[in-house]
């Protein structure tokens, strides 16, 4: 990780900026030229169809896979990521799908694994246990006790602990991997309002979702990744559903997504 | 929706001085407040979850305890010297160096491993002190150094293969369990049997070190002021924090009820020679290896790796060096294991550490309630399966029976344990406690 001290000027607000990524797995160009930027308080969707380079960026960004081409600047300061450690030390956190808890384990330990807290070379189970509770109530997280194992938990609950636990190391991003995907009606909507309450902490949150219901519920803007390019942002109050599947599976020749990813140029952040 | 500068450091997750936030609820602890949560007060309320947590599957070492009774009382209707403080004695010094190596293989289950070279690794470390002590005439303190050193680099070889190669622990120790027994019958040499002197401090230690009564009596009163210090000290804690704590009777009871538990067999092996030392020592390491376990951040890190290696790794935990530290600790268990065997044996053969040690070992440690599938036991679960193992062996001794009739019984309580284990295991995933 290299991080030179000269501040660039980025838009206000801005904390991650992507500027021609590129990323090839042999024959195949997985990202070619992506440009992004998520703003602090902000929701930004990454939609896009399977094979579109989702998961591919989000690892690049996470410091999982290291891009080819491009440069990624963070908080004004152009940074390299170079391993999944170096992006949760800059304030990049990642929650992927499969969410790696301990079943094993309480929500307490969970939460706290790998920085776990200690007095006296024993573990603070006070201290842990008292802190958890505060993190959960800021986040209105609805976990009846921490001290039962997380495979008690339901599907929505355990994704409240993984999502808190990326919040334990103090992030300015949080990427969200289908949070929402496997959930139930009422978990969803207990997770949507949890990605609520991280942008109403000043966070930005990167989402990954197919499920457009979802992003229109949350997101302010969507930014849409086809066959590893951008194929338009577009800013959620402003846009319909169907332009951005159009986006999608580009189905109208882009061009409703050119329109609307100018007009979002020419206009600014929507707020 | 609203936009804040770059400049802002927006949250402040993990405030250590934050205030608990006022509500409605805010009498109530932090951590009872949610209305959807069972939770008892007071005594019948520690009762009743206790109760709750047996019927979810949750057992602990309640059906070792319920079996340890079992086994005592027929074997005391069969023979009523088996509960004499003559053969309770005996039962402790015969339980010393099977329920320490069990302590290792609590251990490498808890990571969902296994090793089943212990047996072999107990009897090369008895022979290693048996030829540097008594044949190469070393100073006691340097054969039990290098025996337990031996222990030490085997085990870290062990955790090389398993974590640079990813050979299952399986292969590894089932070469390990044939390679030191031959490295064992090669240290031990022609002769094959070496006696240890009877007059050396290993086996007097072994043999003939008991605490006086007084020592055992005042150690009882330490450890249960200890331990009603420190809950008192951690109810302290809880109640600053905001936290819901054990009332005070709980306290007291739990006080009393571990007095009782101790006082009891103390008394009863007073009746003869008393507390033996080798015993003793093994209670430390259970206390030592429980508190490790459980309090320490490397304990925590067992468990984590042995409930899902991958989340563990992404955790930033350090899982390659947590094999190789568990698979040290195991046979370095094996080592002291075996050298207390061999000094209460006082001799060292071609046998020790052969036949049934491995079989016992392991058995102990699946029997007191260590799950064979990883992230789940106790080091407890040493002290109170290595009981069940030896009362088995000791007890038909007694009744003069051969050890084809200890095998099979063995073998039969070892099954009845793992029948256990795994009903138990599914009726916590039913009861979402996996």
């Amino acid at each position: 990780m290299t991080v030179t001290p000269t501040p660039l000027d980025v838009g206000a607000g801005t904390v991650l900026t992507l500027q021609g990524i590129s990323k090839r797995f042999g024959a195949v160009q997985a990202l070619k030229n992506i440009e992004l930027d998520v703003r602090a308080g902000e929701v930004l969707a990454l939609v896009g169809d399977n094979g579109a380079g989702k998961s591919t960026l989000v690892k690049t960004i996470a410091g999982v896979y290291t891009a080819d081409d491009g440069s990624m600047v963070f908080d004004g300061r152009p940074v390299r990521v170079g391993s999944p450690a170096e992006a949760q030390q800059l304030g990049i956190a990642t929650v992927f799908q499969d969410l790696a808890l301990c079943d094993n384990l309480d929500v307490v330990a969970n939460l706290y694994l790998g920085r776990e807290l200690r007095k006296n070379g024993a573990l603070d189970e006070v201290e842990m246990e008292r802190s958890s509770w505060e993190l959960l109530r800021q986040l209105s997280a609805k976990i009846p006790s921490v001290r039962i194992p997380v495979a008690s938990l339901s599907g929505g609950q355990r994704q409240t602990v993984a999502i808190a636990r990326s919040l334990l190391g103090r992030p300015k991003v949080v990427m969200l991997d289908e949070p929402t995907a496997a959930l139930g009606v009422a978990q969803t909507a207990e997770v949507l309002n949890l990605v609520e309450r991280l942008r109403e902490r000043g966070l930005a949150v990167i989402l990954i979702s197919h499920n457009m219901a979802d992003v229109m519920a949350v997101a302010d803007r969507v930014a849409v990744l086809r066959l590893g390019r951008n194929n338009g942002v577009f800013v959620v109050s402003e846009t319909r559903t169907q332009d951005i599947i159009a986006a999608i599976t580009g189905a109208t020749d882009n061009a409703v997504s050119e329109r609307a990813a100018r007009r979002s140029r020419e206009e600014g952040p929507a707020s | 929706m609203s936009l804040q500068g770059s400049g802002t450091r927006p949250q402040d997750f993990t405030g250590a001085t934050a205030a608990p936030e006022e509500n409605g609820a805010a009498q109530l602890p932090a951590d009872l407040q949610d209305e959807r949560l069972i939770a008892g007060h007071g005594i019948s309320g520690a009762v009743g979850a206790f109760t709750a947590r047996l019927r979810s599957g949750d057992l602990g070492s309640v059906p070792v305890v319920v079996g340890l009774v079992i086994i005592w009382a027929v074997f005391q209707v069969a023979n009523s010297s088996f509960l004499s403080s003559r053969n309770l004695v005996n039962l402790t010094l015969q339980t010393t160096s099977v329920g320490v190596i069990a302590l290792g293989i609590v251990l490498v289950l808890l990571l969902g491993e296994i090793d089943l070279s212990v047996g072999s690794v107990s009897g090369v470390a008895a022979a290693v002190v048996g030829v540097t002590f008594v044949n190469q005439g070393w100073p006691i303190v340097a054969s039990l150094v290098a025996a337990i050193a031996l222990g030490v680099l085997i085990g870290l070889f062990y955790g090389l293969l398993y974590t640079r190669f990813g050979v299952p622990s399986f292969v590894i120790t089932l070469a390990g369990l044939l390679g030191f027994l031959g490295l064992q019958l090669l240290v031990l040499g022609k002769d094959g049997t070496i006696n240890l002197p009877y007059d050396s401090a290993l086996v007097g230690f072994a043999t003939r070190s008991f605490l006086s009564p007084a020592m055992a009596y005042a150690l009882v009163a330490l450890v249960v002021v200890a331990y009603a210090l420190s809950r008192w000290q951690g109810r302290t804690a809880r109640a600053a924090a905001g936290l819901s704590a054990a009332p005070t009777s709980v306290i007291a009871i739990k006080a009393a009820g571990l007095a009782i538990v101790l006082l009891i067999p103390v008394t009863v092996l007073n009746g003869d020679r008393g507390v033996s030392s080798m015993f003793l020592l093994f209670l430390a390491l259970v206390v030592v290896t429980d508190l490790a376990v459980r309090r320490t951040r490397w304990g925590r890190s067992v468990f984590a790796v042995g409930g899902n290696v991958e989340a563990a790794r992404r955790a930033g935990i350090n899982v390659r060096m947590i094999y190789l530290t568990v698979f040290a600790a195991c046979t370095t268990f094996a080592a002291v294991g075996g050298i207390l065997a061999a000094a209460r044996l006082v001799a060292v053969g071609q046998a020790s550490g052969g036949t049934d040690v491995n079989l016992n070992a392991i058995a102990s440690a699946v029997i007191g309630g260590t799950s064979l599938f990883g992230g789940r036991g106790s080091a407890y679960s040493a002290l109170l399966g290595a009981l069940v193992i030896t009362s088995i062996s000791n007890g038909l001794a007694l009744l003069s029976l051969d050890s084809n009739v200890r095998y099979i019984v063995t073998a039969g309580v070892l099954l009845i344990a793992v029948t256990i284990d795994s009903l138990s295991r599914r009726s916590r995933q039913a009861h979402g406690r996996a």
